[in-house]
């Protein structure tokens, strides 16, 4: 156990696991993204939306994937934060930008449905309003790394900003049952059986977890480099690229 | 569904196509940012292997 939690602390040897994952989260991503494509316009048209609800397929597994990363953020930079793990916070800070664009893809494929649908691109809705905050959050995030020269105290301080940002993640999950406006409540992600038909719920899963493959594969690039950025001094990466 | 009625969208094709292509060029993006990141790096450490073997 601790063996394991050891290397996974090693920067050389996630360097050389996470290289070897590359092709498998490449082809999976491929793979899932192929098939849910194809359900997702082969599923019948929405009985109240017509076809304009086929943006669902899109927008709500960005929206997952932009609360699933900033968990995932805040979780590696508490464990920086804690443990003193470099490996962590090299994984928070790689995890970061990803996030963000996949909040600002949230948002701006919420617009293109909210237009036809609810007739206004925006509004202070309390789901769209955390949304939003939550996209400051992770350009604060990253913000604050840039501005900050020294490496651990800008892991140090981006950690504790995505900590105290975990507040908003209940926030947004919730406020479509706290604050009962325009953003309909959700259909998946609830207690009792979702309320989809099935042949719009696969598509749905398999968009998903394409989108969450990606995430990973993407995370392993960025992860790798910082790794390289981090480490280029070091004995083992000189090696590396010694012919 | 014919191939016309696919692309209008039932009226929605304006929506429903550019979240669909955002959606494709930001995920694109992504992936391009991160390689061309990781290629400089690359390319930095390998100068600096470089200039440091043929010094010795």
């Amino acid at each position: 156990m601790f063996a394991w939690f050891f290397r996974l602390g090693s920067p050389k040897h996630v360097y050389r696991i996470a290289g070897r994952f590359l092709p498998w989260t490449g082809g999976l991503f491929l793979l899932l993204l192929i098939s849910g494509l194809y359900y997702s316009f082969s599923a019948p048209p929405d009985y109240q939306q017509g076809e304009s609800y086929r943006i669902i397929f899109v927008h709500v597994p960005a929206a997952w994937m932009s609360m699933f990363i900033y968990m995932v953020m805040a979780l590696a930079g508490g464990v920086g934060l804690v443990w003193k793990m470099k490996m962590a916070d090299m994984v928070a800070s790689a995890a970061a930008p990803i996030g963000a664009a996949f909040t600002l893809l949230a948002l701006v494929t919420g617009s293109f449905w909210g237009k036809p649908m609810w007739g206004t691109w925006w509004v202070w809705d309390a789901r769209l309003t955390s949304e939003l905050i939550l996209l400051f959050l992770y350009l604060g995030f990253i913000a604050l790394q840039a501005a900050i020269e020294d490496t651990r105290t800008a892991a140090r301080a981006g950690a504790i900003l995505a900590l105290v940002g975990v507040i908003n993640i209940p926030i947004i999950h919730y406020s479509v049952e706290w604050w009962y406006t325009l953003h309909q409540p959700a259909t998946i992600t609830k207690m009792d059986t979702p309320s989809i038909h099935i042949s719009m719920l696969i598509p749905l899963l398999l968009m998903a977890g394409a989108f969450k493959v990606f995430f990973a594969h993407v995370l392993l690039i960025r992860t790798r480099t910082e790794i390289l950025r981090r480490e280029q001094k070091t004995g083992w990466v000189q090696e590396l690229f010694k012919k | 569904m014919s191939v016309s009625e696919f692309f209008h969208m039932g009226g929605y094709a304006l929506y429903v196509w550019s979240s669909y292509g955002l959606t494709t060029v930001v995920m694109i993006a992504l992936y391009l940012f991160a390689k061309r990141d990781q290629q400089q790096i690359k390319q930095q450490i390998a100068r600096r292997v470089a200039r440091s073997g043929s010094e010795t």
